[in-house]
């Protein structure tokens, strides 16, 4: 399952956001990319989410695979609402 | 007696034996690994003491700076737990590379990854991996971390670089200021340093190399200086300075929420002039009424490309959000003369500062000055933005620009944006011609700033550049008064405001004649801010305007000074 988000945190996917949503997902089985002007990366890894440099206003699509990607999915975008992050596209 | 100079990121003086901090010895060798096995396992006993000793300092900074600060040490504990890295070094070692060989080939990919980057905040996170690696690295080869956090006496630290690990340890009761061999304005080092009030200097290329544990330091961090061994006269003199420095900043912070007005009842607003997103903080935390020029060449300094629409709207964005609805004006690119970009390829020139610059080049490469315009544009719903042209020389140019400012509002609207539809759009005056028929451009701008160096060096005919000329350079002279007068009156007789956005604006001497002329914004270095409303709430206005005329009859800069220190300047 793939859900759209626009970034809106005034510096983009920093080290506080990104820090944010890694650990929000990494106690999930399922896999999750986070895939940026079409590249993707693991959403479980600080370093690779970092590497994409996204900028406020930055689209990114979250798509997850496996068992609980459904829980997955609700906690991510109830952790990118709340807090802030971004919005659903 | 030795003298070192570096980048003065933090301001500040103080006294103290310098405080080496030595990086422990972590060099290892490649070994072959037949037991891979037990090696994965000594790799991830590594990993899990470090991040006991991680949380441990997370929990001490958040102690000690805050929640917000503390967030780095979250992201150290994360990338200890990064999957991606973690299964890269397991590939290495079971390639039968011993572990710490496997890290440091794995941390060094993500590092140069980092590095790499073009965005200068991402660069910086390479010094946040090298901390977690180095961390990891030293339970490997079982040497221990040395610990700061217990020092006695007051020290200054003098490091290659600080690591977040390492300033979270420190016992910030003795720390004086800091001293590293590397960084900028934005490392980590200099942010804290500014948190902390404590005066830094960074960049300073061989401090380590110079300075000895124990050696008695002197740091200026208004100018970046730092004496080592200093002569008697000399510390006492910075004893001086320093005491000085610590009674004004005392005495300050009382005007930091008062408002700008004068003893007799009239408001100004005193602005900050930035040129980064950061220094914003700067100007919020002195008070500052708003923003009173953003310079935003430095966006498309330092770099190979021009900053797209994307990346500009970001940081406009981020300093509206910040200021909130205080006003802040940004001047569009203000690139040529003594600001080059390689990267435009201008042709060099006899007379840059008269030639190809500022918004001839932008009304000239428009497409270049619309992505600007649009990511301002855009930015507009965040804030309280004024936008502004610098080197207005013709009024077609200030219809033109204005035109295609427009024009990419209406695209905006068409493409579906929520734009302000009250963005006040206005001009530097920096060029006498549009100082002389400033009641011309008054039908047209909503406002002015007058840029007084450039006003200055254009009146006068004087290289600012130019040490020879030097003398020339002179805010007092009659016809630069009676210019800004000029202005003044204009603008004010279309109900039009004007601001200052050059030195002159923070110039105790200049002051009282820019209040008595009607001046309604001052906008100056951010460290300006308080003692400026400080002298401003002193002053009475209307007994200033009775100097006006007289003011304007002398003959002379020097006249003009004397004048002001006998009559104006308020002793107290």
């Amino acid at each position: 399952m793939e859900k759209t988000f626009k970034i809106t945190t005034p510096e983009g996917l920093h080290a506080r956001p990104t820090a944010l949503l890694v650990s929000a997902v990494t106690g999930f089985k399922a896999e999750v990319e986070l895939i940026y002007k079409e590249k993707s990366v693991n959403l479980k890894s600080i370093m690779g989410v970092m590497s994409q440099g996204i900028l406020p206003g930055g689209v990114v699509t979250i798509s997850a695979n496996g068992v609980d990607a459904d829980k997955l999915m609700e906690t991510v975008t109830e952790v990118i609402i709340t807090k802030g992050i971004g919005e659903e596209c | 007696m030795l003298e070192l100079k570096g980048i003065a990121v933090s301001n500040g003086i103080a006294l103290a034996k310098a405080y080496c901090l030595i990086e422990p010895d972590l060099t290892f060798n490649r070994v072959e690994v037949l037991d891979t096995g037990t090696e994965n396992t000594r790799f991830k006993n590594a990993v899990a003491t470090s991040k006991l000793e991680l949380q441990e300092i997370c929990e001490m900074a958040e102690h000690k700076f805050g929640e917000e600060k503390a967030a780095i040490f979250s992201a150290h504990l994360l990338l200890l737990e990064d999957p991606e890295m973690l299964s890269a070094i397991e590939v290495k070692i079971n390639e039968g590379n011993n572990a710490e060989y496997a890290l440091h080939e794995v941390s060094t990919m993500f590092i140069d990854m980092f590095e790499a980057m073009d965005n200068e905040y991402m660069r910086e996170r390479a010094a946040d991996i090298r901390d977690v690696a180095k961390r990891v690295l030293a339970h490997l080869l079982g040497v221990t971390i040395p610990d700061y956090s217990r020092l006695t006496s007051d020290v200054i630290i003098v490091a290659e670089d600080l690591t977040p690990s390492m300033t979270a340890q420190l016992d910030t009761k003795y720390v004086k200021g800091f001293i590293t061999d590397i960084g900028g304005r934005t490392s980590h080092s200099a942010i804290l340093a500014r948190t902390m009030e404590i005066p830094a200097v960074v960049g300073t290329k061989t401090a380590t190399k110079t300075i000895k544990h124990g050696a008695p330091i002197i740091i200026d961090g208004a100018n970046g200086e730092i004496i080592v061994n200093a002569t008697n006269e000399l510390s006492e003199y910075y004893v001086t300075k320093q005491k000085a420095y610590e009674d004004e900043q005392r005495d300050l912070t009382q005007y930091r929420s008062l408002q700008s007005v004068s003893a007799d009842g009239y408001a100004v607003e005193i602005a900050g002039n930035i040129s980064k997103q950061e220094d914003v903080d700067t100007v919020v935390k002195n008070g500052g009424d708003g923003i009173g020029l953003f310079r935003t060449e430095f966006l498309y300094m330092n770099r190979q490309e021009l900053p797209n629409e994307e990346e500009q709207f970001a940081v406009y964005r981020a300093v509206l959000e910040k200021m909130q609805d205080k006003p802040t004006v940004v001047r569009t690119l203000d690139i040529g003369g003594d600001k080059n970009l390689p990267y435009l390829k201008l042709a060099p020139e006899m007379n840059p500062f008269l030639g190809y610059r500022a918004i001839r080049l932008c009304l000239d490469q428009q497409e270049m000055f619309r992505t600007q315009l649009r990511a301002l544009i855009r930015a507009s719903v965040y804030g309280n933005l004024k936008i502004m042209f610098p080197m207005i020389a013709t009024l077609e140019e200030f219809r033109a620009a204005k035109a295609l400012l427009l024009e990419e509002q209406q695209n905006l609207k068409n493409e579906g944006y929520t734009v302000s539809e009250k963005i006040e759009v206005g001009m530097m005056i920096e060029i006498p011609s549009a100082a002389i028929i400033a009641d011309l451009f008054a039908k047209e701008a909503d406002f002015f700033s007058i840029g007084t160096n450039d006003l200055i060096q254009y009146t006068l005919a004087a290289d600012r550049m130019n040490e020879n000329v030097s003398y020339l350079y002179q805010p007092y002279h009659p016809a630069v008064l009676r210019l800004i007068k000029n202005v003044i009156d204009a603008a004010h007789r279309h109900g039009k405001w004007v601001g200052m956005c050059g030195e002159m604006a923070g110039d105790e001497i200049a002051i009282p004649i820019l209040l008595a002329l009607g001046l309604d914004e001052f906008s100056m270095n951010a460290s300006a801010i308080l003692k400026t409303r400080a002298q401003i709430t002193k002053l009475a206005k209307e007994p200033l305007m009775k100097h006006v005329e007289d003011i304007l009859m002398l003959a002379t800069a020097a006249d003009v000074e004397q004048y002001v220190r006998n009559h104006l300047v308020v002793s107290d």
